[in-house]
């Protein structure tokens, strides 16, 4: 029998949409107890949206002012505290915030971490990406200890709402450690949907050939509900900032439909894409090795195609 | 003077691309080109803009594995370490095995700052300077795409999801390195004369007499599942019309 403590990525307000995917995750593992810790500062909000995820058993909230931020050092303590308290498995999201805090939770613990969970292959066997996406690895956690690990966002389905957990204030006696401060978030202001959780996604590469022209993009994505984001080429040459990059040094998404506009398909742009449900690339090589992998490929000038796309879209 | 510690860990070159072995026991690596883990290149470089900068003395490269992995301790030096360290051991290091050694190289060498790189391109774990950092513990910032020292000091900006964060971590501290926050030197042919003489001390990981934590078990490798080729359209119309077949854009 497992019982799975899911630890909750939120900005304060909003759950983070990994967090209802990494349940997925901890279901499959066949977990008969799933809890979500939410480490917050008056984040009564963000522990309902939790409790609505299908699942859910227990909601717990670990509402102080050190939690005011998310700081890897101090959240650390608390969630292996917790996770002493009789669970099996312990997972976040594989996100910057779960990276970040899960290998200190497991150090912590004196466990190794499985990183990147991709499928539940057992209990304690899990399959993860290495070398870039090349090779996938079957890996078997060490038994008699709890197990930590991040899920890959991109292969799990977000487990439905409709839940109706109950919410627990929490307390650990963990020590907290006062060497780091958190000063600022600056983040690029957007009305346009996340990146990681959109169900279309346009993105554009280096022959786009200015962050001007990317405002052809941004006009279709309006159109479409998209989000945008680009190659690591397109976020070198400046044309983008860096948040927006899609691959596996930037975000890994699994979008029902993504454009790849002047993106000619570096191995690791693939990474970031290879789970999207329709893969759609406008490039006017048509040696380009987006080719192999898109589902529907158009040889052309992207400047001509996509504002005809466009009009066509606006037509419908 | 600040002291500082980088790791630099021996990885199939990042242009190389790497297959599965047939019979799925591992990764076909033999005869491939090695090289510098490229986020550790960056730690590297990272450490030695602050002794230009003034803010550092001296800066050791430390790496874990066999002999082999001198190779790469002396492109460390090339690049303008002071000093390289080879903690030998055979077989596969997982990170917190290796988190637990470093935390000796520490205990004995006392740096001010220790910068990792923040996964290596192979088992792309993204684990052992966040392990590190709590086994000393000490703060850490992962993911920097600018650092800054100020006394005992470091404001950091962190790359995440949702954008640039910044920290303030007290000294001595843990940074692990994204790509955006240098780029490295190419190293020079006198620079890798220079490096030969330049002192590489090893040590057995054995005498260190640490206890195996425990790890996970690798039991099969398998290439990735590979998407169907598609199909290539002749106009807008067409793309258009395939997408409304699938249920796209109604």
């Amino acid at each position: 029998m497992s019982s799975v403590l899911i630890v909750a990525e939120h900005d304060g307000q909003t759950l983070h949409a990994g967090v209802a995917r990494a349940a997925s995750c901890g279901l499959a593992i066949g977990a008969d107890r799933l809890d979500v810790a939410v480490l917050g500062l008056d984040c009564e909000g963000v522990a309902q949206q939790a409790a609505r995820i299908e699942g859910v058993s227990r909601v717990l909230s670990l509402d102080r002012s050190e939690n005011a931020n998310p700081v890897a050092a101090i959240q650390a303590p608390q969630v292996a505290a917790l996770a002493s308290q009789g669970y099996s498995h312990v997972l976040g999201p594989s996100t910057t915030f779960g990276k970040d805090l899960m290998p200190r939770v497991a150090a912590l613990l004196g466990v190794p971490q499985v990183s990147d969970i991709m499928s539940v292959e057992g209990e304690r066997r899990f399959k993860r990406p290495i070398y870039a996406g090349n090779a996938v690895l079957t890996v078997e956690a060490p038994a008699g200890h709890i197990v930590v690990g991040t899920a890959r966002l991109a292969s799990w389905p977000a487990a439905g709402e409709g839940g109706d957990a109950a919410v627990e204030g929490a307390q650990t006696d963990a020590e907290l450690p006062d060497h780091t401060s958190w000063l600022e978030l600056k983040s690029a202001e957007s009305e346009r949907p996340d990146l990681q959780s959109a169900s279309v996604v346009v993105s554009g590469g280096r022959a786009l050939g200015s962050s001007e022209n990317f405002s052809l993009l941004y006009d279709l994505a309006d159109r479409l509900g998209a989000a945008v984001g680009a190659s690591r080429a397109a976020v070198d040459a400046g044309y983008v900032s860096n948040d927006m990059q899609v691959g596996q040094t930037g975000k890994i998404i699994a979008p029902d439909l993504y454009f790849a506009i002047g993106i000619s398909g570096a191995i690791q742009h693939l990474t970031g894409i290879k789970d999207a449900g329709v893969i759609v690339a406008i490039n006017k090589d048509p040696e380009a090795p987006i080719f192999e992998i898109a589902d529907i490929g158009l040889v052309g000038d992207l400047f001509a195609i996509v504002p005809e796309i466009q009009a066509a879209v606006e037509g419908s | 003077m600040r002291k500082i510690l980088v790791t630099l860990k021996r990885v199939v070159d990042y242009n190389v691309r790497v297959r599965v072995k047939p019979d799925g026991s591992g990764m076909a690596v033999e005869g491939l080109k090695m090289s510098v883990n490229p986020f550790d290149e960056i730690a590297l470089e990272e450490a030695l803009r602050m002794r230009e900068r003034g803010e550092a003395g001296e800066i050791l490269a430390v790496t874990i594995g066999g002999d082999e992995c001198q190779q790469q301790l002396r492109t460390g030096l090339a690049m303008g370490a002071d000093r390289a360290l080879l903690v030998k051991c055979e077989g596969e290091v997982e990170p917190l095995a290796a988190a637990g050694i470093l935390l000796e190289v520490i205990r004995r060498e006392e740096p001010d700052i220790v910068i990792m790189g923040k996964q290596a391109i192979d088992d792309d774990c993204n684990q052992t300077g966040q392990m590190l950092a709590t086994l000393w513990g000490r703060p850490q910032a992962t993911f920097a795409s600018e650092l800054n020292l100020n006394g005992d000091t470091a404001r950091v900006t962190r790359e995440v999801d949702a954008g640039l964060e910044v920290l303030e971590v007290q000294l001595p501290a843990l940074i692990t390195t994204d790509l955006r926050l240098n780029e490295p030197r190419y190293i020079k042919l006198p620079d890798i004369m220079k490096a030969r003489r330049k002192p590489l001390e090893t040590l057995a990981a054995d005498d260190l007499e640490l206890a195996a934590p425990p790890a996970l078990k690798a039991l099969a490798y398998e290439p990735p599942a590979q998407r169907e080729k598609g199909v290539v359209v002749e106009d807008v119309p067409a793309l258009m019309g395939m997408l409304r077949e699938r249920g796209f854009l109604n």
